[in-house]
């Protein structure tokens, strides 16, 4: 891709005979707030020491702003990274912390001390100058760390689950600080988490990955609305899952059958013929629950029957979890936008109709064994 | 109550020091002020003979002789251990590596010596190897100098160097160095500039776990060395056995111990030199951070 501020190329990794990493190939565009999202062992955190220089793939290229940098130490490359635990050094204070690649470049002391004061400006840290990481909050010691990744002016910033070690309420924070960090510096930005929430709200792109794999990349959007893998539609967010097997095809509009629920509708694409089998995967708050049979002319509308086996009541919502007649659990989500909806409120053991669209159905790739 | 109680508890401690520590020391004090006796021992006579001897050139030479044996040998071991406490830090097999350090302390310190004797003398195993690949014909002088001293000093108390860096360069978080590389330094700026200064109490416990044993080292000059490696250890064996001048034995003991406890303190009292006075001092740096924020 053109414009790229990294490229990894078929890059696998092994350590011993444990693969880390399989075939990845990422392209990474400049100023783009890319993220790495996966479970623990995913592989996620060896991409990002891959680009930082701290391992060495097997096989494969990895170049930076059109550079190859494969066997090129960290100390001479344009990228700096911010670890999960921080690494602040100890015996240095806040300042001097941040003034440390400044110091090693043999800086003159008036430039380090106009730069190390505008980089800790920028995480509003200033008054704090004087004191050791370890009278620091959990929070400052994310933003020292930040502002010491990014006084040598890296063109990207590597972050290795920076907010993890942060309770709920200030990663929130943090999150959104993290973000106005990046339309300030304006480079490149990639992100490695666990955490869909996080991933989802910050980042330009996404690259979900298991197991040494990257199994998707696109935008929040499209990864949430329309997974490529029954994977990637389970790990970002709930989701109902249907084993379909399909009976016609008429354009983009597949008709299955799910053994014991009937047919059902879905408009998708598929490169699956009639008779075969697929997954096809529905959000739960695009599911309709109601306690009467819902009216389904003027649009392709896929009605199931069940009991609610669990109701879960939690402010801004309910979630039911619905038994149907084959013994499927769907999930649904209603939003409580009206404090008094004009239907009578669902109950735990009531009988329930679920309706959804055929559009918001999405045909998914089979999970590998 | 509870006072007396913790006294009672530290009595076994207390008893251990009084016999073994204060009161051998006070002899050493006692004796250092009385006059010498004809055979050996002292008379009862108080006596500032045996320190105004001390200023006798000889005794003045081997002091500063002994001094710097001292901090060669202890810098050599530091500079060997500190790799060596590094690798088994990062080692996967840390209790085999440290096995391996502890093992030589399962022979007697005088046959370890004498294996150096074997190992160095002039039909020794080095002089066999030198002949036999006939890079000398005549055998090499390698004992009986203070390079021979200094060599077996340091492999007497690498251990003790060793041992105490390991079990700091062991808490040492190691993403430190990924981080100080990651920010441009290169592996031996990241050691300098963040190991080093991390593990500085590993590096003064094992200097002093050095130092203060070679001060005063008696046996391994005694048998290794020659006459330009003679120590205040065997100054004072020389006073004590054959001269039998016991007080000036005893005074030479104070200078001992003077030095090195004087030299423990220094360390101990030596004050964290905190970055924050440099900053306090710098009226511009003031001027870049607002008062009511400081």
């Amino acid at each position: 891709m053109k414009g790229a501020d990294v490229d990894i190329l078929g890059v696998s990794k092994f350590f011993g005979s444990f693969q880390a990493l399989n075939n990845i190939n990422l392209s990474i565009s400049k100023g783009e707030f890319f993220s790495l999202l996966g479970p623990s062992g995913c592989g996620k955190t060896t991409v990002l020491r891959l680009i930082g220089g701290f391992e060495d793939p097997d096989s494969g290229s990895i170049a930076i702003e059109g550079k190859n940098v494969v066997g090129l130490p960290p100390d001479k490359r344009h990228c700096n990274t911010v670890f999960q635990s921080y690494a602040l050094f100890p015996h240095l204070n806040v300042f001097e912390n941040v003034a440390f690649p400044l110091r090693i470049r043999k800086v003159p002391q008036q430039l380090v001390r106009e730069k190390v004061i505008h980089y800790l400006a920028l995480v509003q840290l200033e008054t704090h100058a004087l004191k050791k990481p370890s009278q620091l909050s959990g929070g400052q010691r994310q933003r020292v760390a930040i502002a010491r990744a990014l006084i040598n002016e890296p063109s990207i910033l590597l972050l290795d689950e920076p907010l993890s070690a942060l309770d709920a309420k200030l990663r929130q924070h943090m999150l959104m600080e993290l973000d106005a960090i990046h339309d300030k510096v304006g480079i490149t930005f990639v992100y490695v988490t666990h955490d869909q929430q996080e991933a989802l709200s910050v980042s330009d792109r996404i690259a979900v990955m298991n197991m040494g794999e990257v199994l998707q990349i696109g935008t929040p959007r499209q990864i949430y609305e329309n997974p490529a893998t029954e994977f990637v539609a389970r790990f970002i967010g709930e989701t109902n899952v249907f084993n379909l097997k399909i009976i016609s095809i008429d354009g983009t509009r597949i008709y299955g059958e799910t053994e014991g629920l009937g047919p059902l509708s879905v408009e998708d694409e598929t490169e699956a013929n009639p008779g075969e089998r697929v997954l096809a995967t529905i959000r739960p708050e695009k599911i309709r629950i109601s306690t009467d049979i819902p009216n389904t002319n003027g649009g392709h509308i896929n009605i199931l029957h069940g009991y609610v086996a669990e109701p879960i009541y939690s402010g801004f919502q309910t979630k039911y979890v619905v038994q149907l007649d084959t013994g499927m659990m769907v999930t649904v989500y209603r939003q409580h936008a009206n404090w008094s909806e004009g239907i009578p409120d669902i109950e735990w053991k009531d009988e329930v109709y679920l309706s959804f669209s055929a559009a918001d159905m999405v045909i998914v790739e089979m999970h590998k064994q | 109550m509870k006072k007396q109680v913790g006294l009672l508890y530290s009595l076994p401690q207390i008893l251990w020091l009084l016999v073994f520590f204060a009161a051998p020391l006070c002899i050493i004090i006692v004796y250092s002020f009385l006059k010498k006796g004809l055979y050996g021992g002292v008379e009862p006579q108080f006596s500032l003979e045996a320190y105004t001897a001390l200023a006798n050139p000889n005794i003045l030479l081997v002091t500063w002789r002994t001094l710097k044996i001292s901090i060669i040998a202890t810098a050599l071991t530091l500079l060997i251990a500190l790799p060596c406490g590094y690798s088994i830090a990062r080692s996967k097999n840390q209790a085999a590596r440290l096995f391996l350090v502890i093992v030589p302390f399962w022979t007697n310190f005088l046959v370890r010596i004498y294996a150096w004797i074997a190992i160095l003398g002039n039909e020794g195993f080095l002089n066999d190897i030198l002949r036999a690949l006939h890079l000398t014909t005549e055998s090499v002088q390698f004992l009986y100098n203070q390079t021979a001293v200094i060599l077996v000093l340091v492999y007497m108390y690498l251990p003790y160097a060793i041992l105490p860096l390991f079990s700091t360069i062991d808490k040492f978080d190691f993403t430190l160095l990924d981080a100080a590389r990651d920010l441009g330094a290169s592996r031996f700026q990241s050691y300098v500039r963040v190991l080093l200064p991390n593990i500085k109490s590993g590096l003064m416990t094992a200097g002093l776990f050095t130092f203060v044993p070679i001060f005063g080292a008696y046996a391994v000059p005694l048998l290794i060395g020659g006459k330009d490696s003679y120590m205040l250890g065997n100054i004072i064996a020389d006073q004590l056995t054959k001269t039998r001048n016991w007080p000036l034995a005893s005074s030479i003991s104070m200078t001992v111990t003077i030095l090195t406890t004087g030299l423990v303190f220094l360390i101990a009292m030596r004050k964290p030199r905190e970055q924050k006075q440099v900053f306090d001092a710098d009226p511009a740096f003031l001027q870049a951070v607002p008062a009511g924020k400081r």
